[in-house]
């Protein structure tokens, strides 16, 4: 072969690239990954949520952009769920009401899927277990 | 015609993990046994094709050039575009793998008629260097973005690029920038080869289908993203199962999810063996990476056989006897 050593080189690196996830994931004992365990709202919040639990895991951001829009444009404070239950619109006095406790259920999630929601540079989250 | 069969496959294969999900509920099959089957087929292909690139005839110096070469100490020298030594030669193939310098010098002809005088101009055409930078480096972030999916904890530069991508605070979930910019960079590489003819005459299926299915991807996973929304933490259980060879399917992956990954996986089977191999050609192009030095270093023939050097006088030692009997003048007798 010509340039052989070159060209293996080459191949080593790209390969190594490739497989570095793997390695990476092995080296930091996430084998065997769970998704992670969130901690559920408390009595008397444990009910139910805004929506369905499988509808809110997908579409929460959704909402809460509908939600920001709704109030901030067009004064719309009250959400009628497709139960027909009312629910005041805020992400600080509906949300994070039931879900008090921000490191341990929103921030779980997020980490794990690299999410980075802003909302908090302006909204407060709530003050709850640090 | 090209074109439509090409579109017409890549709606097969939507279709065909849409149902294979869908109604035979092959979940394992498409969320395991096939990426995993790919990223094999794309890994093993790749080295194997650069190993018998690897493995052909190396030329004699081949570099094209594009400036003044290497000579007279007051002659100044090109040295990105006719470069002497290794490392300029290095620099040249940084300029082009990082930002495709010599697509950039592009240029379109045309003949015109000026009073019965045909007249050739040559004038620069740089949009299809602009629009495939914006294709290959969007698939590029996007493709680094994933790793979310891959590794955990998550590395520090996916924030980095997160942020920076989504930066515009468009929506939630953010709109990405990358994904408008793949679309569009695709978008027009493709109807560069519907719409201008001549592009059309030379376009073979070879080349609608991976533009139609790398679009087909980008579109998929914008539509999971933006439209269709699913539940990525389950996902990620799955592609973190793949990545430490741990395999599980959990509940709760829409069928889209398993079409993106479908797509994806044919385009890691066909890349061996397509024209996207340019990926590995670009570094192994021999009128890219080797020195204009053809003046300064001489070439020997790497393949040339042993062969011992037989002077005239020591040939006639050899055969001197059968020369005179056969009549023929030699310089010394015996
Ligand atoms: C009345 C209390 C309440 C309110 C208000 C509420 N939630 Fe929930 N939420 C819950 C409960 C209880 C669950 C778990 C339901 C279950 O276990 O099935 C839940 C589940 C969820 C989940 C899915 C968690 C999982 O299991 O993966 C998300 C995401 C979520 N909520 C987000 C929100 C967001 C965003 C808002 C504001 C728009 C909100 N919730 C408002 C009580 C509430
Ligand atoms: C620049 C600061 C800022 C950021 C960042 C921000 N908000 Fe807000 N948000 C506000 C302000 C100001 C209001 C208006 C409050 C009012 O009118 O009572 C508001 C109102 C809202 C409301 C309705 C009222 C309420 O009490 O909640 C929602 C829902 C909301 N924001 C969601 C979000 C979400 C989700 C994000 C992140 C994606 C976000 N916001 C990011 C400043 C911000
Ligand atoms: C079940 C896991 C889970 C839980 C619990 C959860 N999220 Fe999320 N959230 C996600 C995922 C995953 C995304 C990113 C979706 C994507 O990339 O398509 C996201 C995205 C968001 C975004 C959009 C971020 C952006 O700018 O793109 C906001 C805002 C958000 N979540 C708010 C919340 C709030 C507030 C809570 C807690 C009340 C919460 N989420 C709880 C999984 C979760
Ligand atoms: C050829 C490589 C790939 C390309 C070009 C590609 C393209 C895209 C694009 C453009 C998006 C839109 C959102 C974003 O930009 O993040 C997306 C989302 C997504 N992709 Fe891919 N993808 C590729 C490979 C994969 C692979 C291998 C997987 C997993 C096995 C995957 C899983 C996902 C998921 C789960 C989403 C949704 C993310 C979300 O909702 O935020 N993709 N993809």
């Amino acid at each position: 072969m010509q340039y052989g050593g070159k060209i293996v080189i080459g191949l080593v690196i790209f390969v190594g690239l490739l497989l570095l996830p793997t390695v990476y994931d092995l080296g930091a004992g996430s084998a065997g990954y769970k998704q992670p365990k969130l901690q559920m709202p408390a009595p008397p919040n444990d009910k139910n949520c805004v929506e369905d639990t499988e509808w809110m895991r997908k579409n929460h951001m959704q909402l809460l952009n509908d939600w920001r829009d709704w109030v901030v444009r067009d004064g719309k404070t009250v959400y009628v769920n497709s139960h027909g239950e009312e629910f005041e619109i805020s992400l600080q006095n509906t949300c994070m009401k039931c879900h008090n406790d921000k490191e341990q259920f929103c921030d779980k999630c997020h980490e794990t899927a690299e999410v980075t929601p802003y909302c908090w540079d302006c909204h407060l989250a709530p003050k709850g277990a640090k | 015609m090209n074109a439509f069969y090409s579109l017409i496959f890549v709606f097969a294969l939507v279709l065909i993990a849409l149902f294979g999900v869908g109604a035979a509920h092959l979940s394992y099959f498409f969320g395991v046994i096939l990426p995993l089957a790919a990223v094999i087929v794309f890994i093993v292909g790749i080295v194997l094709k650069v190993l018998g690139w690897g493995k052909s005839a190396v030329p004699f110096r081949i570099p094209t050039t594009g400036g003044q070469q290497q000579s007279l100490d007051w002659i100044k020298q090109n040295k990105w575009d006719n470069p002497s030594t290794a490392s300029q030669t290095f620099i040249r193939m940084v300029f082009e793998v990082l930002f495709f310098r010599s697509l950039f010098r592009n240029t379109s002809v045309s003949l015109r008629n000026e009073d019965g005088v045909p007249v050739v101009a040559y004038s620069s055409a740089k949009w299809l260097w602009l629009f495939a930078l914006m294709f290959h480096y969007s698939f590029l972030i996007i493709v680094l973005r994933h790793l979310r999916l891959f590794m955990d904890p998550v590395p520090f530069f996916v924030p980095v690029l997160d942020f920076m991508d989504g930066i515009l605070q468009i929506g939630a979930p953010r709109l990405y920038m990358s994904d408008l910019l793949i679309v569009v960079g695709l978008s027009f590489l493709l109807l560069r080869r519907l719409v201008v003819p001549i592009f059309r005459y030379i376009s073979n299926a070879a080349d609608y289908f991976p533009l139609l299915l790398i679009l087909g991807i980008a579109l998929s996973g914008i539509y999971m993203r933006y439209f269709g929304k699913v539940d990525v933490i389950a996902i990620k259980e799955l592609t973190m199962g793949l990545v430490t060879l741990s395999p599980k399917v959990p509940a709760g992956i829409d069928a889209s999810f398993y079409v993106h990954i479908a797509l994806v996986s044919t385009l890691l089977i066909y890349f061996p063996f397509s024209k996207l191999m340019h990926m590995g050609g670009v570094f192994l192009s021999p009128t890219r990476n080797m020195p204009n030095n053809t003046r300064i270093v001489h070439h020997e023939n790497p393949w040339n056989p042993d062969v011992k050097p037989h002077s005239y006088e020591a040939y006639e030692d050899d055969f001197r006897e059968h020369m005179i009997e056969a009549g023929l003048p030699v310089e010394k007798q015996a």
